[in-house]
């Protein structure tokens, strides 16, 4: 293809352009189920009970440091049916081009999906193009959904955390939202921030076999920890205590959202999770994800739905949902 | 008292009231410059950005501030071309991607930030870019501290004095509060270990009977402040008098263009009528803002004021003495 090549109309009319361009995803993604070309996919998920989860992407810009809306695509919907126990086993891939992008772009997309779901171990079973004029989408939005299995050597997580619960979280926080911000606003700062982005199903299932113990998973995207934590209270309706001193963040994102005027804790990561677990189970749970993880909190019986964090100098505060968009300060 | 509203933030997140005595007592003051904008200004943006082929730019923060009618957010939503920039130097570039289009910056902010504008608009001149306006809202710190230190309303035994202002203007000015009014200054950073360290300071100094000019946050503050910020500043504007929001019109207290520079002036280019502004009936904004009133006094307060829906600016902002109670409890 050439560099200066761009998606048309054509390319979602059902004719011969939209062939060539199906061909460009076909071809990455060959699988025997795909290969049918069949209006469905037929699957054989075995014995157990399906997870299910679908998501939308809509990420700008297409793409970012550390990662790409394809990756973010694949890796979004693994992680959600992840976070449920679920293996995940296949995902649809649908999109909606925007007349006019390069197909370059497209390409490139392309190769991180199939990247990102070999990475996860997942097979693109179907999916769908359209294009819309220019203006009436903004480059690339794509749709996944997700089907995984909760198989015998599995449990499936809730919602519902237990009173002495242990939180811990895998890794360092505000990555994925301020590499975007980053990049998105043009600010010009050399922060050598990445995101996050990638699957975290292996993860999960370490942790799955390291403990039985283990009431919720959740990975704390938009809203970031600050949003799956007041979440989680609320529908556990019992209280969350966590120690600002304990949340992991590099130095670097910590620093961009001080000039920035972000709280780190309400800001999206792509790549982490955090685990409710036992007392007694989280030694084996951390030791499981790896030298990354820490434990910052534990559930309690007071302050019922709501999470209060110990600050550094050891006073203490109410950590509210967001109300409304963090905006940058002016000063 | 805090007189800047990051430090008010800073307070609240670290939740340093809880641990402090009894005896002390933190109040916020006016240097939240969101907050201090007059209704009458807001109005005034707003008609500007409804007018034909104007493109108003601003902060974040202004935005949902609400005006007499309505606010920016609200002029955007009606259709009005309103944009958020990071720095006044985006709106240029905004002002010269469009040249049948007449771009506002509206101006808010204190010695910190009008240096910044200052030099977009010597770079305007220096570019021959002549639709590009600044509306000059901008206030300085020194007579509002004057009017609080004194104040028979209010009783300030010492002042956490602003460190990201006190970069720019440098010590020397608080000498006037220090030896004129009786009350101790301690400019300080914004980590937990400044803030506390600069309370100890005023402390002592208040229990001795002592009243000079500390600076705790040497390693950004210096006696002179930032000479090239202040040459910048003084060739674009000279002082004027500015309305505060709940205390009213300061006498040189805030920024007017001079001779040189005045065809970039928003308030000349656009003579705009504006209605008599209305104080929202129950709000003590401007109360809050000289620390004569808490928010907890406000009947509004968390009732018919939240952050999604702000009755006064000290709402809306991040920095807002409301917001933080809000967000983070009193104490």
């Amino acid at each position: 293809m050439t560099d200066n090549k761009k998606i048309k109309l054509a390319h979602g009319n059902g004719g011969r352009l939209m062939q060539e361009l199906i061909e460009v995803f076909r071809s990455k993604f060959s699988n025997s189920i795909l290969n049918e070309m069949a209006d469905a996919a037929e699957l054989d998920p075995g014995r157990g009970k399906l997870a299910f989860s679908t998501d939308s992407f809509v990420v700008k810009p297409l793409f970012f440091p550390g990662g790409d809306i394809g990756e973010l695509a694949v890796y979004g919907t693994v992680n959600d049916v992840s976070m449920k126990g679920a293996k995940p086993l296949y995902i649809s891939l649908a999109l909606i081009l925007e007349e006019g992008l390069d197909f370059s772009a497209i390409e490139k997309i392309a190769s991180s999906v199939k990247k990102a779901s070999r990475k996860a171990g997942v097979k693109v079973v179907t999916g769908d193009i359209k294009v819309v004029e220019k203006g009436a989408a903004d480059g690339v939005f794509i749709n996944t959904t997700g089907v995984g299995v909760i198989g015998k050597d599995r449990y499936s997580t809730g919602s519902k955390a237990k009173k002495g619960d242990l939180i811990l979280i895998n890794g360092g926080i505000a990555e994925h939202g301020m590499a975007i911000l980053n990049a998105r606003e043009g600010f010009g700062f050399e922060s050598g921030i990445k995101s996050d982005c990638r699957n975290l199903n292996f993860e999960i299932e370490k942790c799955l076999k390291a403990s039985k113990n283990i009431s919720v998973l959740r990975d704390p995207t938009r809203g970031g920890l600050a949003t799956a934590l007041n979440e989680i209270a609320q529908s556990s309706n019992l209280g969350i205590e966590i120690r600002e001193k304990d949340i992991p963040i590099k130095r670097n994102v910590k620093k961009l959202c001080d000039v920035l005027g972000f709280d780190p804790l309400y800001v999206a990561n792509e790549g982490k999770f955090i685990c409710f677990v036992r007392e007694k189970d989280a030694g084996k749970v951390k030791k499981a994800i790896g030298p990354s993880a820490r434990v910052i909190g534990r559930v309690t019986a007071s302050h019922k739905k709501e999470v209060r964090l110990v600050t550094r100098i050891g006073s203490n505060r109410i950590l509210p949902i967001l109300e409304a968009d963090q905006l940058p300060r002016i000063c | 008292m805090e007189v800047c509203g990051t430090h008010t933030m800073a307070i609240a997140r670290s939740g340093i009231k809880k641990v402090l005595p009894k005896e002390i007592e933190l109040i916020s003051g006016p240097g939240c410059p969101v907050c201090v904008t007059s209704q009458e200004d807001i109005d005034r943006a707003i008609i500007i950005a409804e007018l034909d082929g104007v493109i108003m730019t601003t902060f974040g923060d202004m935005m949902r501030v609400p005006g007499t009618t309505g606010s920016l957010e609200e002029a955007r939503t009606d259709g009005a071309d309103v944009r958020i920039v990071y720095s006044c130097l985006d709106a240029l570039e905004i002002a010269e991607d469009n040249p049948e289009k007449k771009v506002v910056f509206m101006g808010v902010g204190f010695e910190t930030t009008s240096p910044t504008v200052a030099s977009a608009v010597i770079e305007a001149k220096k570019r021959g870019i002549n639709n590009f306006y600044v509306i000059a809202n901008f206030k300085l710190v020194f007579p509002a501290l004057d009017i609080i230190a004194g104040s028979s309303k209010v009783k300030v035994d010492g002042f956490i004095c602003p460190g990201h202002v006190s970069v720019i203007t440098g010590s020397l000015p608080y000498r006037r509060i220090a030896e004129d009014f009786g009350k101790p200054c301690v400019i300080m950073g914004f980590e937990d270990a400044d803030i506390i360290k600069g309370i100890k300071s005023l402390v002592e100094q208040i229990n001795s009977g002592q009243s000079r000019v500390e600076i705790e946050y040497k390693r950004a503050v210096n006696e002179k402040g930032n000479v090239k910020a202040n040459r910048v500043l003084n060739e674009v504007f000279e002082p004027g008098d500015a309305d505060w929001r709940g205390i009213g019109r300061i006498r040189k207290s805030g920024l007017k263009f001079r001779k040189e520079y005045a065809s970039f002036d928003a308030g000349k280019k656009f003579r705009v009528k504006v209605p008599k502004s209305r104080t929202p009936e129950g709000c003590v904004c401007g109360e809050v803002l000289q620390g004569i009133k808490s928010p907890s006094d406000c009947k509004l307060f968390g009732k018919k004021c939240t952050p999604m829906k702000p009755v006064g600016p000290c709402m809306v902002s991040s920095e807002g003495t409301c917001a933080a109670y809000y967000k983070y409890g009193g104490r």
